[in-house]
């Protein structure tokens, strides 16, 4: 436990009073990807977003527990949210540009940041190349984002979060919009990434899964049921529901 | 089965027909109208030559030598629209973010009936406030004898269009997709930053739409200006001057002058340079949001 860089003690959530997460604990280690799988509504998505304090936004949900990035408690009410969400960056299920053009994108991140002007566009370079977009992109930079391909989106949304440099980046099933060309690239580039960051991603695709995660983390009904390395969640699971979702049984 | 096709074929082709004949109707109401302006407006060009028209600096068709320069009229209606938009487009849009970004569920509800109700005051009653209320006001604040003027319409303007620029940003800013609000966020931006960078930029084609209707409303806008503004057909030389809009001066002056007169005929020519004001209004408006939407998606 002691490269754990993002952990949840006694996790619970609540939205109104219905709750959607149960008691969770876990821990994600440092350069690693873990996977949240589990069937639909076991509160996969809820999870990923307590991680970067998105439930901010819902007056309905209330969190009970801790979470901790490093030592630092993240609802600790001194700290500003807007420096966690820089620390721990999220690309979403559908790719989310602004209404901006590609470089604005990427710009408007670092803007708010108060990066200073001349760095600005080295920065914007390097992101985009480290997401494998800059040779398709680099001549048509005031293009509307809206305009590239939806897998290129996604890689400029990844952009748009790397070009931070986050510690961790979350990713609520990232691929799920895409062809399997785009995903393809986008599993090579998430396997890449883990060298700089820590990933956390949601998806449904088993083979996915199994090609990029380091460990799994399986949910149930809004309850963590089994969490261990990638070959022995899906090779050798101790959990009976584990087994039968990898295996494709239900779900 | 083959009727049943068949009714649904005819019942198909009147419903075409009911709907061309209405958008011909539209079409032709339109044209009409405009070929009406236009044609009494050529009425008028024989007896006065467009560059005394455009140039001259007197409106004064009853004098002995009858001066018909739209000058003075075209400054105050600019004057008196434009003083309107620039009290009227920052508060509105402004208004429109806090209700539908800041503003708790129960502050709204209690305003938007508010503003709604603004847009059902009468004319002749925002008429009126000006000339007992915001006119003397004025005055004491700039320290003038007389507070009918410009400015006074100005304001009074502004209160006119609010309803309209407010009620049709909201839905503007309404419609932005969460999925943007979401993104900003996301990269830690603040609830400001994220309002002023990214919520209102990607409402800009409907804030435009707004902004020209309210400005439509402000141009076209008569009885307010006429019991407000003072009524004075002479060039302005700043807010604080009595002006008399393109509007004001149809209503005062078509119920006395003679049918087919030169004078008549100048009223139509008035009016077809207002009308032309805000149809090019529209469509620069409709360019800039025209170019804005292909950013959405
Ligand atoms: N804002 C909310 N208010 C109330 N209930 C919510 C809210 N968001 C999610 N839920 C509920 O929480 C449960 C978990 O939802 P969540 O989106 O986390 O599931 P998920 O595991 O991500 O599912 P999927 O795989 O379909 O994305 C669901 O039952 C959902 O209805
Ligand atoms: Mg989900």
């Amino acid at each position: 436990m002691s490269d754990s860089k993002l952990s949840a003690q006694g996790l619970n959530l609540f939205f109104g009073k219905k709750q959607v997460l149960k008691n969770i604990s876990i821990s994600f280690k440092k350069n690693q990807v873990t996977a949240l799988i589990g069937p639909s509504g076991c509160g996969k998505s809820t999870l990923l977003r307590t991680f970067n304090r998105m439930h901010d936004l819902s007056p309905d949900a209330r969190i009970e527990g801790l979470i901790k990035l490093d030592e630092l408690n993240i609802y600790d009410k001194k700290i500003q949210v807007t420096e966690i969400r820089k620390r721990i960056g999220m690309v979403f299920q559908k790719p989310n540009p602004l209404p901006k053009s590609i470089y604005e994108n990427m710009e408007y991140a670092l803007k708010i940041h108060n990066f200073p002007k001349q760095e600005i566009p080295a920065l914007i370079e390097n992101a985009l190349k480290e997401s494998y977009l800059w040779d398709e992109v680099k001549d048509e930079l005031n293009k509307p984002a809206v305009q590239l391909s939806g897998g290129q989106q996604q890689r400029l949304c990844i952009a748009r979060t790397v070009v931070l440099r986050p510690e961790i980046i979350l990713m609520d099933e990232p691929c799920s919009a895409l062809d399997p060309i785009s995903t393809s690239k986008i599993e090579e580039l998430i396997v890449r990434l883990k060298k700089d960051y820590t990933i956390v991603i949601v998806t449904h695709n088993m083979q996915q899964a199994q090609r990029i995660s380091d460990d799994v983390a399986f949910m149930y009904l809004g309850e963590l049921m089994e969490f261990d390395i990638c070959n022995n969640i899906f090779k050798n699971p101790k959990n009976e529901l584990t087994k039968n979702y990898v295996g494709g049984h239900f779900g | 089965m083959n009727n049943t096709i068949k009714n649904r074929e005819r019942t198909d082709w009147w419903f075409r027909q009911l709907f061309r004949a209405t958008g011909l109707l539209t079409i032709g109401l339109l044209g009409g109208i405009f070929m009406m302006l236009l044609l009494n407006s050529i009425a008028f060009f024989i007896h006065v030559s467009p560059v005394d028209f455009f140039t001259g600096s007197q409106w004064d068709p009853e004098s002995a030598e009858s001066k018909y320069g739209i000058a003075p009229l075209l400054v105050s209606t600019g004057l008196v629209t434009i003083g309107a938009m620039i009290i009227a487009v920052p508060l509105g849009v402004l208004t429109a973010a806090f209700l539908s970004e800041v503003a708790p569920q129960r502050l709204k509800m209690f305003l938007k009936p508010i503003i709604e109700m603004l847009a059902a005051i009468p004319s002749v009653a925002i008429g009126f406030l000006g000339i007992v209320l915001v006119g003397p006001g004025i005055a004491k604040l700039f320290g003038i004898q007389n507070g009918l003027n410009a400015m006074n319409g100005s304001v009074l303007l502004a209160v006119m269009a609010l309803p309209t620029i407010i009620t049709i940003s909201e839905d503007a800013i309404n419609s932005v997709p969460k999925a943007h609000r979401e993104a900003s966020l996301a990269l830690g931006a603040n609830r400001w930053e994220t309002i002023f960078k990214v919520v209102i930029p990607a409402a800009m084609p409907g804030l435009i739409a707004a902004v020209m209707l309210g400005l439509g409303r402000a141009l076209g806008e008569t009885m307010t200006v006429l019991m407000a503004t003072g009524n004075a057909a002479v060039l302005p030389k700043s807010f604080l001057d009595a002006v008399r809009t393109i509007t004001a001066t149809i209503a005062i002056e078509m119920g006395e002058v003679p049918y087919q007169t030169t004078h008549y005929f100048a009223l139509f020519a008035i009016a077809l340079v207002l009308f032309a004001i805000t149809l090019a209004i529209n469509l620069v408006g409709e360019y800039f949001a025209g170019r804005l939407r292909k950013f959405q998606s």
